[in-house]
């Protein structure tokens, strides 16, 4: 780079040099061999520069690859909690207009701030031999230039952000209209949704408007300066062409340094504005970095293997003010099951969120096998535990590796079989057009809620984990299915912790324990006919259940029953057949 | 995941992968449409583009006259000393005045273009919102969220970076060209047809590199959409990632498609590192040319010196356009991908539209009746795809190969009855729900509301009518009171609290901080599921509508107590007003009046719980089936 700014300040020599040679009247081999050089020189500088512009415009690239990774890699070890603060949509925008600004900025921003800082140093060290004079006159726009940018940058590098800002308003809008069409389409909110849009999507608009404002000013206000300066050099150099105390092939020398120096001091105001904008756009990517994880490994580790006792002792959470949990303390053996119940909103979820730190309790402590699942590195944590959350997430890729997730090693089709086959889900897979090869989600089949938790489950259980959790997760799974689920379960469950949250007496019954809680305490305890007995909420939730039934069956029904069951012998299972309420999508 | 198919084979990213033309002209006459409203203004921006660029061709022929009129007659004493002076002066004078209309015409046209793109595609983005608004759910079945928002977003920016930079420069170069062409033949012809030697050699340079470049940004852009879209499915993924510890796998993954991109950015990276250079050399070796041509004429006292030097000037002049060009390409290659995706969303039919004569609907009095109706997702899709401009109309087939999901369903549910319909998983229940909403439409037979088509009916009035809750329960950013009464500013905050208290959801509501102005996020993550469920019936409760339709097992996440609570509260509601319950429990429709049983697809049994219990057919081994799992409690 040094050496092609030092070529490119010969060419205005030899312009010179040519200029003074023609007005004397040289010999035109003269000018010939003048004009050779200027090609020779061009020549050199451009394999130069084209070498030094890859290097850096490789490199800004490098710089963009290697922070996307990073990005990613910091985001991954940030806590459920970040998450559902941070919009995704706003985070996206940050990953991908923010990230392509700040390589803007490692790019061209490098490579044309080198040029100019080089340019300028040695153009100015030629325009000294030229005429001092000349050169102190010409550069007395520079303060004026520098302090101009100082005042325009720093309101750009404002309006910038609030501009993007304003985007990341716009993405969550439209996200939130197209998840919610349904909702939108049910209530006729179509109108209102428009309106709603329209009024961020003008204030994105003023604020494309008021960027535009300031940051126009850059540019014409840079070459008004070199004008003025190039005026500057031909009006006093022209005075002393005139009264001879300068050639005029010096002046058109002078001047040709200055049209040298103009690109990079015109580029200068984008270089500026590439910098306000890759600056702005470095800080929402240095929030994200400066996000230190709350939840992350310990300092001090403890080895597993993890055998699968879950204690909880005194632990309490709060969501911001909202208390969630209050002193929640039980404990379940390895190998033992443990079931929750309770009303909507009574911290069932959170509870089980703690175990395998999705959370962090701000009080108490969660214990694996008598140890704080603190001092567990989170992978040796997580992958002892199976998880399946109240709302299913899959990726589009296909079943096979779906259901595979949490397994390291390819999973073999016996694994994958067995799986599919506790979580009942083998039956619709054979109605699958490339059966476990099926692509899920946009690109493939899109599955029923029901399949989807199924599929939870197969994923969870695939990890053959210590600890299998459930939340919830057999809510739209119907009750026939839920039974076969839970039946094939137990028998898979026999030596390992299992932790269900459920809703209906007959999927957490069996379990060794049965917590209720409610607003955030355990309100009650016990096995299943403990509870009964104890007449509680929990018997009332049983009462209240077998009601349901009762209300239907009167005895004229029963005897019904009774004489179907005993003409029929056992009743033939009724298999339910593939769901297509999600629309079946092909590729096309 | 993305990157495993290879080729681009997958649905996702085809569309990405649109020609790489940077000029359309049928894109371009139809986005040139979107500038009609600002006509002014695109009169305007033009005029002063051309003051622009006469403002730039300028400045070196003002040059050209202070050294031969003024500084090279002075100096070889032609004129006296003090006569060049004040033409100096004066030269001085007028080159000041071009620069200051140059940078006023530069800041007052870029803003006016500015706001032109700007203003114009608002109008565009508004109107592609709106489109989408509108069009039906068998489109949102296959196109996912992101897509729509990148369409809506990114694509939209890419345009208005095209009318306001791309298209303007790409102007100003021509008008620039054109006047430094026409300042050059002017000066010296001899002189400017050396200069046009050049020509050629730009030409053979620009046309290789742009078969360069057109390559590169495509595998670019395809590879770009790769990356983001992984990225968006593994945050909004995260906790399962780091449930399932696959962080190191994920970012594997990534790394790969991450890196698959920086190559081809390499591509692109290096081809220009060569291109401009070599415009660089050319120009070099043009104004070599020029001097040494430029110096034999002065030598024979044919050229002034300044004529030399403001052709030199306007040679610069004339490659600095040529210089980024590869950037407006980029601009403009993007653009035309852009638009051509924009355009082609807003092509896509309103299939469930209103008819031009639609009947208004004021009084309901509530009567459904489905006559014959046929019903398949597939049809439905491929009826959006189809007229989506990819596949041309396929015949419908033998009915077995359809996958009907309803075949051939008639009944007739009278004002104020209470109708639930039951059936296994995949019966085709949810399809009744959605068919009588409207969101989609019927392939064969016809529903029909008080005797009358729905679709003759507006859709804005046949949902007015009409209360849906949805078994995936969707909140959206707001407070808990936007919430219920969603835009509809007549529903009181008293009606609010009165639907939340209907359905105990008061309870939750005033636990949290800010009680109905809790601000909750998106997605509703602040809430549960079932927390989120009671909105939602807040919701249809606020609305009061005359027809009730609740999907699925919407009560299924709710705990016994709340769910009881719930069906009290649905209990009283449905009282009076037709209701279509759709439930797996069949503990949630004994308030009903009549029970419609499907069975794959076809209404097997119709009657009151006891008369579908003596029948013993389907319903009693639904029945059977619900009843011994309880049983067994």
């Amino acid at each position: 780079m040094t050496a092609a700014a030092l070529l490119v300040t010969i060419p205005p020599r030899l312009i010179g040099a040519i200029v003074d040679d023609v007005t004397r009247g040289a010999p035109f081999s003269a000018v010939a061999v003048l004009a050779a050089a200027m090609i020779a020189v061009a020549a050199a500088e451009g394999l130069i520069r084209g070498t030094g512009r890859y290097h850096i415009v490789d490199a800004s690239r490098r710089v963009e690859y290697e922070m996307r990774n990073d990005l990613l890699a910091h985001l991954q070890q940030m806590q459920l909690g970040y998450f559902q603060q941070q919009r995704i949509g706003d985070l996206m925008a940050r990953l991908t207009n923010d990230l392509s600004a700040v390589r803007q900025m490692y790019g061209y921003g490098f490579l044309m701030t080198a040029m100019t800082v080089m340019l300028l140093v040695f153009s100015v060290a030629s325009m000294l031999q030229v005429s001092v004079k000349l050169t102190v006159l010409s550069m007395l726009v520079m303060p004026v230039a520098s302090v101009t940018f100082a005042l325009i940058g720093r309101r750009v590098q404002r309006k910038f952000r609030d501009l993007q800002a304003q985007f990341g308003d716009l993405s969550t809008k439209a996200q939130e209209n197209f998840s919610g069409i349904r909702v939108v389409k049910a209530y006729s909110q179509e109108e209102p949704e428009i309106a709603s849009f329209a009024a961020i999507n003008a204030e994105y608009v003023r604020r494309a408007i008021d960027l535009a404002k300031v940051n126009g000013l850059i540019w014409p206000a840079m070459s008004l300066m070199i004008g003025v300066a190039v005026l500057i050099v031909l009006y006093v150099g022209g005075i002393d062409a005139i009264t001879g105390a300068m050639t005029i092939g010096q002046l058109v020398q002078f001047v040709a340094y200055l049209y040298l120096l103009s690109f990079p001091m015109v580029a200068f105001g984008e270089i500026t504005n590439i910098f306000q904008q890759g600056w702005a756009s470095l800080a929402r990517l240095q929030e994200i970095f400066d996000a230190a994880p709350a939840i992350a490994d310990p300092v001090d580790p403890v080895p597993g293997p993890i055998r699968g006792e879950v204690e909880m002792r005194g632990v309490s959470f709060a969501y911001g003010n909202a208390v969630v949990l209050r002193d929640v303390s039980f404990r379940v053996p390895a190998g033992g099951s443990l079931a929750i119940v309770g009303p909507t909103g009574s911290g069932k979820s959170t509870l089980v969120n703690l175990a395998p730190r999705l959370f962090d309790a701000q009080q108490g402590e969660v214990l694996v096998d008598g140890v704080s699942v603190k001092r567990y590195p989170l992978a040796v944590l997580r992958r002892a535990i199976g998880y399946v959350p109240q709302e299913t997430y899959l990726f589009s890729v296909p079943l096979r590796e779906n259901v595979g997730f949490g397994v390291d090693e390819a999973l073999s089709d016996d694994r994958l079989g067995w799986a599919a086959d506790v979580a009942q889900l083998s039956k619709d897979v054979e109605d699958f057009p490339a059966r476990y090869d099926t692509m899920i989600g946009e690109r493939g089949v899109t599955l029923s809620g029901g399949q989807k938790q199924r599929t939870a489950i197969a994923r969870a259980v695939a990890k053959d984990p210590r600890i299998l959790i459930l939340d919830d997760a057999l809510s739209s799974v119907d009750t026939h299915t839920e039974s076969e689920i839970l039946r094939r379960m137990r028998a898979v469950m026999r030596e390992r912790t299992s932790i269900v949250v459920a809703h209906r007496i007959s999927t957490v019954k069996d379990a060794d324990e049965i917590l209720v809680i409610d607003e955030g305490r355990i309100a009650e305890r016990g096995t299943h006919l403990e509870l009964l007995e104890h007449g509680g909420l929990y018997a009332q939730m049983y009462r209240r259940q077998l009601l349901e039934e009762e209300l239907e069956v009167d005895e004229e029904q029963a005897e019904h029953e009774k004489r179907v069951r005993q003409a029929e012998g056992e009743p033939t299972a009724f298999r339910p057949r593939l769901p297509r309420e999600g629309g079946l999508a092909e590729g096309p | 995941m993305a990157g495993q198919g290879g080729g681009g084979g997958t649905g996702f990213f085809h569309e990405d992968e649109v020609l790489g033309k940077a000029y359309d002209a049928r894109l371009m006459r139809r986005l040139v449409g979107y500038l009609r409203p600002y006509t002014l203004g695109v009169v305007v921006a033009i005029l002063m583009l051309l003051g622009l660029s006469a403002t730039q061709v300028l400045p070196p022929v003002v040059a050209k006259f202070i050294v031969d009129s003024a500084i090279t007659p002075a100096v070889t004493k032609e004129i006296p000393v003090a006569e060049g002076l004040s033409r100096l002066g004066l030269l001085a004078l007028a080159y000041l005045a071009v620069l200051a209309a140059n940078a006023g015409l530069r800041y007052g046209q870029n803003m006016l273009t500015t706001v032109i793109g700007q203003k114009a595609m608002y109008d565009l983005r508004i109107e592609l919102f709106r489109h989408l608004q509108f069009l039906p759910l068998s489109f949102f079945d296959r196109n996912p969220v992101g897509r729509l928002m990148t369409r809506i977003t990114n694509d939209i920016d890419a345009l208005i970076e095209m009318v306001s930079r791309g298209v303007v420069s790409i102007f100003g170069d021509v008008f620039v060209l054109a006047g430094v062409m026409i300042a050059m033949l002017l000066l010296d012809y001899r002189l400017a047809l050396i200069t046009f030697i050049a020509l050629p050699v730009i030409v053979a340079l620009t046309a290789y590199f742009r078969g360069i470049m057109r390559d590169s940004f495509r595998a670019i852009r395809i590879r770009l959409a790769r990356v983001n879209s992984y990225l968006n499915e593994t945050l909004s993924g995260i906790s399962v990632v780091q449930l399932f510890t696959r962080e190191r796998e994920t970012f594997r993954r990534f790394d790969d498609l991450n890196l698959d991109l920086y190559k081809a950015n390499q591509g692109f990276v290096r081809a220009n590192a060569i291109f401009q250079p070599a415009i660089n050399f050319t120009r070099a070796t043009t104004s070599a040319l020029l001097f040494a041509a430029g110096g034999w004429l002065i030598l024979q006292g044919e050229l002034t010196v300044g004529t030399l030097l403001a052709f030199w000037q306007l040679l610069e002049q004339f490659f600095r356009p040529i210089l980024d060009l590869s950037e407006k390409y980029n601009i403009m290659q993007a653009a035309m991908a852009s638009s051509e995706r924009v355009f082609r969303l807003l092509d896509t039919p309103r299939t469930v539209a209103d008819p031009p004569t639609a009947i208004e609907l004021r009084h309901v009095r509530g009567e459904v009746r489905f006559d014959r109706v046929w019903f398949s997702y597939q049809i439905a899709a491929r009826q959006a795809v189809s007229d989506h401009g990819r596949h041309g109309p396929r015949a419908e087939g033998d009915d077995a190969m359809q996958d009907w999901v309803l075949r051939d369903v008639g009944f007739t549910i009278s004002a104020g009855e209470r109708v639930a319909i039951v059936g296994a998983t995949g019966a085709g229940k949810t399809s009744i729900i959605s068919l009588i909403s409207r969101f989609y439409d019927v392939q064969r037979g016809r529903i029909l509301l008080d005797g009358v088509d729905i679709r003759d009916v507006k859709q804005r009035d046949l949902r007015r009518h009409i209360g849906v809750v949805l078994q995936d329960p969707f909140i959206f950013a707001g407070t808990i009171a936007s919430n219920i009464r969603l835009n509809d500013e007549t529903i009181s905050d008293e009606g609010v609290r009165a639907a939340a208290r209907f359905v105990n959801a008061d309870k939750f509501i005033d636990r949290l901080p800010d009680g109905y102005d809790a601000v909750v996020t998106e997605r509703g993550s602040m809430l549960s599921v079932g927390q989120k469920q009671l909105l939602a019936f807040a919701r249809a409760i606020a609305f009061n509508p005359e027809i009730l339709l609740v999907l699925d097992e919407a009560t299924s996440s709710v705990d016994t107590e709340t769910e009881h609570l719930i069906q009290g509260a649905l209990g009283r509601l449905m009282k009076g007003r037709t209701s279509i319950v759709i439930a797996h429990r069949l503990s949630t429709i004994q308030n009903v009046d009549r029970i419609i049983v499907l069975h794959k697809g076809r209404v097997v049994e119709v009657g009151t719980h006891r008369e579908l219990l003596a029948e013993r057919g389907v319903y009693h081994r639904l029945y059977e089936l619900q009843y011994r799992a309880h049983q067994a409690v």
